[in-house]
């Protein structure tokens, strides 16, 4: 068992976990933060996927491949802190307006890959937005209404 | 989850010195893990063989990026986020900013690093191809016997493979810096990946090509067959993931090209000698992702592409 | 019947879709209960053969664990679908890698780890059977001779089949006798004759959320008798887990409590599973005595569950020299894995769908489905329509080609219109208007343009582009009298807020149940969306409304929901004064008050056939389905000869669903549905060997990613049906049915190579295109799933 330090959606936390644990088992286990999915278990899918700043910037990740203790000292968002008021994210409200969830399941992941997509490139174009959600598996849309939710999310955040 | 967490150790010991010193006191005992997008995978699976990590993704001594006049240094931690970045790279070495972004997802090029990648030697990798053409060199470190000390070797990546996911990296040694020249301004690059699909894909097959190409005859040939003509290839570097047990170059297609004619008249002919060449180096396996007799026939294809290119 | 504002038809935001875009909704796996423990199942590694022995290695301490074998099963050790062939686990026989044999259980999810590699199974093996060929020899073999049945592993007796099949269907046109007549006299006298093969292969589901469950046992303390189970899961049919549980525990189905949890995809692939694990965590339940979560992971997920039936169809067509089909007979195999599950219904969609949306003058469709040692085949979105599909639509084009004629051409000349009746006899009252439907998808498309365009580039390119078109139906609801059988039963309750809740086993797994019944009451009360509850699937309170399957929720469903709205209003109307029309205001008003009298105001709808539906059963005649959707796919693909790999660059997808409740979740179906269409026809390869999936994984599984799909067209032509609310017809498995025969003759279009099989991956491409040597197998029949050169692999991943 090791302690380690770091800060979920702004609260600080020290855990003493196994190191080697997944910190996706981390999030869902020890901090209950359930909005973080395991689907692969393999960084295939990216259900996931969170927000993790290791000193460098905020930088996309699938957290079922990240051992707790290369979290120590880090700075996450996970879903749940993506929009800390009642409020939703823009992002969030795209998803909603657009068709982008319907099942559900991969949306915590996709909506953290958008976050990172827009960050990078405030005005995606098709191609970017394709490679953006590539390592995020969706079943049910076939992508088309995720599309349209990034194009509504880019043209909000714009304004 | 098929391996229990509680059952592995992993420390991340505060400097580079202290994971050398913990490498050469028990040889083999521990893996060093930097992104964990390989590692973690093998955990989940139940596959990891050794059950004690020695964490060096904090190490900001392995992540560096450094632009000299001649080459890029990158550190092993490099990740391929990183790589993709930088400019001079995407200027001097498209063809690694290309192998870059194919290598996994985004969110896995956040974590995973190059030095993890030539260390876990997979044959179907992506950015090999592109640092054998490239023709990088690596620097391997391990503790040297006054307290502190690091000493380091320095060899050309192309004889950093032994095997089938086997590498000259010695139990107590690190990966420490990838140096590729800069040299290239004036070659033709290409590459070429053929994977299960668009993105996150294992490569089925892929082909990484250098030349500079001669519009002057040419003054030197050891090839007394070839006859040295308007078009021609003077120099060419080939090389392929998936067509072997490890990355490889394919050194007999590149004599066969040297000062290649690629003028109109000639260039079924360079193609035909590129072919029966090419035929001798490729040793690929049927695997659960594809079939030895597809991998020689795209990678032969790709091979015709690139050398059709360089006639316009 | 509405004022202001229609709600049907607009796309209101989805109603569980603000928890879902938070990570605030609870899957199965985000829930816990007090006192749980973690269970897991051991299975068998071996396709088919005896169990020998089990030891267990005393190094563990086993009186940690609860452990439930076959013979602790208090009721009968088999999961009912159609037949009780299927066991909950395996006693001593085993017929498939994979198949259940004990469970485990302790509190700690770590501890099971290391008990199930402490369990050690001996098998007698037997050679297993692992195709649809190998088992038709063996029923060869058993007419030669009654005592050659080594290979037979299904006998068939008690289950309505025969051995290795279980079940047949024969479908005519007209009287049997007839109608073999007729087929003789036209294959004797056509100008054509066409015949061909096609084969598709098994398909996984792959939702996101993989299977899981939480069970619950109640035991008397006192007699140690079981009063009742409870389980929560992912599932798509409640009222089929309560009716597995009585028969597993031997309980009254009022004592079986069923709970569908927020479902993340389904596709099928929870219609019918949820009975087996939901009953295994049962079963660990009653024997530790407290809740028991299961959860699969991917590879258990993939190796153990169902999958699309392989299929292998042939078409025998007799045509005139005009390009009418005179006559046809088709046959039909589907691999049916180890056991019966839902195999006779997936085979009756199969056979219902062979004769595609043509008038056939003279047609006998012969369909079974085999025994394999293979995990069993279930249900997946389309449901043996696609197989059949494929295999026509494909066949359509090799008569056009044989004839000289267009695909558009050969298609217009056999169309079913309004009027005509289907193979099965049905008259199509509805209106039909395939032609159009062609003319617009072709021209919405820009099919002609862009077909002369590639004809005249692809001499002198190396990328070869071409385009293709599927015409093509899927029946909603239930196959004939399905839906009078189930019966479905609806509740509308009016809160004590004056305010309508929905009452269903209709569940929501992303295609959105709960957004559309939602719409239809509020259009049909005249309130707004908002103000309409549904209440989550708990078979304690919600009635059976039958499977959500079949694409019958919008239709079936729906109609009886707003059958009940209208009850209400006309109750309140007749007993409380509702004026017409009324505000909100009026009707909380008016419902507040009729409770005040009344305590409480339910409207209850059963399934009514909106026409006369007639069915015969035993000569597969009639009304196969109360309506159809219709589409025509158009697909464009480029094939790359360097690299031998097919991509689709353009899809557009015309269809006519009826009116359309939704246009967003409307459009969404069909775009999910192509996506996994594409998958299917160009990526999803399950690669079997010794009956092991080996691919159970989703880095080896290839589905699309969103780089990996063309931009997706729709287009919807609206024509009201009486059958659905609104008039809305059924719309999910549709969009599953065309895009691999478009795929695959857009294929031929640009290689002029007639593909007939599915799958179709680079390197079957590859040895067509360069069929200049005499290679054995070729393609993907020479993969070596035991090796993965970017990965070790020692052993077959499955889990056992």
């Amino acid at each position: 068992m090791t302690t380690i330090h770091l800060t979920v959606n702004n609260q600080p936390h020290t855990l003493t976990v196994p190191p080697m644990k997944r910190l996706l088992d981390l999030l869902r286990e020890d901090l209950s933060l359930t909005g973080t999915k395991e689907a692969c278990g393999e960084g295939e899918c990216g259900a996931c996927a969170i927000l993790l700043d290791t000193g460098s910037g905020p930088e996309l990740v699938n957290s079922c491949l990240i051992p707790a203790l290369q979290a120590d000292n880090a700075t996450l968002t996970t879903i749940e802190g993506l929009a800390p008021d009642a409020a939703l994210h823009p992002i969030q409200q795209s998803f909603l307006q657009a068709g982008g969830a319907q099942c559900g399941i991969c949306t915590p992941g996709m909506i953290l890959a958008t976050h990172h997509l827009l960050t990078q490139h405030p005005n995606p174009t098709e191609a970017q937005i394709r490679e953006g959600l590539s390592g995020n598996l969706c079943r049910c849309t076939g992508y088309m209404r995720i599309f349209e939710s990034i194009r509504q999310a880019a043209t909000e955040t714009a304004r | 989850m098929r391996s229990d967490p509680t059952q592995f150790a992993l420390t991340a010991p505060a400097s580079l010195q202290a994971v050398l010193a913990q490498l050469a006191q028990n040889p083999g005992t521990h893996i060093p893990i930097a992104g964990g997008t390989e590692l973690m995978v093998a955990l989940a699976a139940g596959r990891l063989p050794r059950h004690s990590f020695l964490s060096i993704s904090h190490l900001p001594e392995l992540r560096f990026i450094r632009i000299t006049p001649d080459a890029i240094h990158l550190g092993a931690n490099t990740t391929f986020t990183d790589i993709r970045r930088n400019p001079t790279i995407a200027a001097d070495l498209p063809l690694l900013t290309l192998a870059a972004s194919w290598t996994g997802s985004i969110a896995n090029q956040n974590r995973a690093t190059l030095g993890g990648n030539l260390c876990n030697a997979s044959p179907a990798a992506d950015t090999p191809p592109a640092l054998l053409v490239y023709d990088a060199t690596v620097t391997l470190i391990s503790s040297g016997a006054a307290p502190g000390e690091i000493v380091q070797r320095t060899l050309p990546y192309r004889d950093f493979y032994l095997a089938y996911k086997s590498t000259v990296l010695r139990p107590d040694e690190l990966l420490h810096t990838i140096t590729i020249p800069r040299a290239y301004s004036v070659h033709r690059h290409f590459l070429r990946k053929v994977g299960t699909r668009n993105a996150q894909a294992i490569s089925k097959t892929a082909l990484a090509a250098l030349a500079l190409v001669s519009e002057s005859p040419a003054t030197t040939s050891d090839s007394p067959s070839t006859t040295p003509c308007a078009r021609h290839i003077q120099t060419i570097r080939l090389a392929a993931a998936s067509l072997a047990d490890r990355p490889i170059r394919l050194y007999a297609t590149e004599a066969a090209l040297q000062n290649a004619s690629l003028a109109p008249a000639h260039l079924d002919a360079t193609l035909r000698r590129a072919r029966a060449a090419f035929a001798t180096e490729a040793h690929p396996i049927d695997d659960i992702r594809s079939t030895a007799r597809y991998r020689t026939a795209v990678a032969a294809n790709l091979l015709e592409d690139f050398l059709r290119s360089l006639t316009t | 019947m509405s004022q202001g504002n229609p709600i049907l038809g607009t796309s209101p935001l989805r109603k569980e879709g603000r928890a879902k875009v938070l990570g605030a909704t609870q899957y199965i796996d985000d829930l816990t209960l007090p006192g749980l423990w973690h269970g897991t199942t051991i299975r068998s590694t071996i396709a088919r053969g005896r169990i020998k022995s089990i030891t267990f290695d005393p190094q563990i301490n086993w009186s940690e664990y609860a452990i439930v074998r076959a013979a602790d099963i208090p009721g009968e050790n088999s999961i009912v679908h159609l037949t009780r062939d299927h066991p909950c686990l395996a006693a001593t026989e085993i017929n498939h890698v994979a198949e259940p044999i004990l469970l485990l259980a302790h509190p700690e999810k770590s501890a099971l780890l290391a008990a199930r590699s402490a369990i050690h199974i001996d098998y007698d093996e037997l050679p297993g059977v692992f195709t649809i060929e190998a088992s038709e020899a063996a029923v060869e073999a058993l007419h030669h001779d009654p005592n050659a049945t080594s290979n037979i592993i299904w006998s068939g007796s008690n289950s309505g089949g025969t051995p290795n099949c279980f079940k047949q269907y024969q479908m005519h046109t007209g009287e049997a006798d007839e109608t073999e007549d007729a087929l003789a006299a036209a294959f004797e006298s056509a100008d054509f004759i066409i015949t061909g093969e096609y084969t598709t292969g098994a398909q996984e589901q792959l939702y996101i959320e993989p299977n899981g469950v939480i069970a619950e046992c109640d035991i008397d303390p006192a007699t140690g008798h079981i009063r009742g189970v409870t389980v929560r899961g992912s599932m798509q049919c409640p009222y089929y887990l309560v009716h597995a549980l009585a028969l597993v525990f031997n309980l009254p189905e009022e004592n079986c409590r069923v709970l569908q949890v927020e479902t993340g995809g389904a596709f099928g692939g929870k219609e019918d599973f949820p009975s087996v694990i939901g009953s295994h965590a049962a079963l660990l339940a009653m024997k530790c005595g407290h809740p028991v979560k299961i959860i699969y992971d991917r590879s258990e997920d993939m190796a153990a569950t169902t999958k699309r039936h392989p299929s292998r169809t042939r078409i025998r067509t007799a045509v005139s020299r005009d390009g009418k089909l005179l006559a046809g007979t088709i046959d039909i195999a589907l691999d049916g894995g180890a056991y019966a599950t839902l195999s006779p219904v997936v085979l009756s969609r199969a056979t219902l769908h062979a004769p595609g949306p043509y008038k056939w003058p003279h047609l006998r469709v012969r369909a079974k489905a085999m025994a394999t040692n293979i995990p069993p085949h279930g249900a997946f979105r389309g449901f043996g329509a696609p197989q059949s599909l494929f295999a026509l639509e494909r066949h359509i084009d090799k008569i056009a080609h044989t004839l000289g004629l267009t695909p558009e051409e050969i298609r217009r000349r056999n169309f079913l219109s309004t009027g005509d009746r289907t193979a099965t006899g049905q008259l199509l009252t509805e209106p039909v208007d395939m032609q159009h439907l062609l003319t617009r998808a072709l021209a919405d498309s820009g099919y002609h343009a862009r077909r002369d365009r590639f004809a005249a580039e692809n001499p002198t390119s190396r990328i070869k582009r071409g385009i293709g078109i599927a015409a093509f139906m899927h029946g909603a609801g239930f196959t004939g009298s399905g839906e009078r059988r189930l019966n479905s039963l609806v509740h509308l309750d009016i809160l004590p807020n004056g305010l309508p809740q929905i009452l269903v086993s209709s569940t929501e797994f992303g295609q959105g149940t709960n957004t559309i019944l939602c719409q239809v009451a509020a259009e049909a009360l005249a309130l707004p969306y908002d103000d309409i509850l549904i209440h989550q699937p708990d078979t304690t309170l919600v009635p059976d409304s039958g499977p959500t399957v079949a694409s019958r929720t919008a239709m079936i469903v729906g109609k009886l929901v707003e059958r009940a709205a209208h009850q209400i209003l006309t109750t309140l109307r007749t007993h409380a004064s509702l004026p017409t029309p009324h505000t909100r205001a009026q009707f909380i008003a008016a419902a507040q008050s009729y409770l005040t009298r009344h305590n409480h105001l339910r409207a209850s709808t059963r399934y009514q056939p909106a026409t006369k539906i007639h069915w015969d059963d035993d000569l597969y005649r009639g009304d196969a389905y109360p309506a159809y959707a219709w589409a025509v796919y158009v697909a464009e693909v480029a094939v790359d000869l360097s690299t031998y790999t097919a991509t689709v660059t353009r899809f557009d997808a015309l269809q006519e669903v009826g009116r359309v409740l939704h246009p967003i979740l409307a459009r969404g179906q069909i775009e999910g549905g192509i996506a996994q269409g594409i998958g299917y026809a160009l990526y999803e390869k399950c690669v079997y060997q010794n009956g092991h999936l080996m691919n159970n994984q989703m880095t080896n599984y290839i589905m699309p990613t969103s780089a990996d799909l063309p931009t997706i067209h729709v287009y919807f032509e609206e024509t009201p049906s009486p059958h659905g609310p609104g008039g809305a017809k059924g719309i999910g498995e549709l969009p599953m049915d065309g895009p691999a025969p478009a795929i695959l003759n857009a294929i031929e279009d640009a290689t002029g190579i007639a593909f007939t099989a599915i799958p179709l991956l680079p390197e079957d491409i590859f040895e067509r295109l360069t069929a200049y040597t005499t290679h054995p197998h070729g393609g993907t029949e020479d993969l070596n799933p035991a090796t993965d050169l970017d990965t070790e692999t020692e052993s077959p991943r499955v889990s056992a």
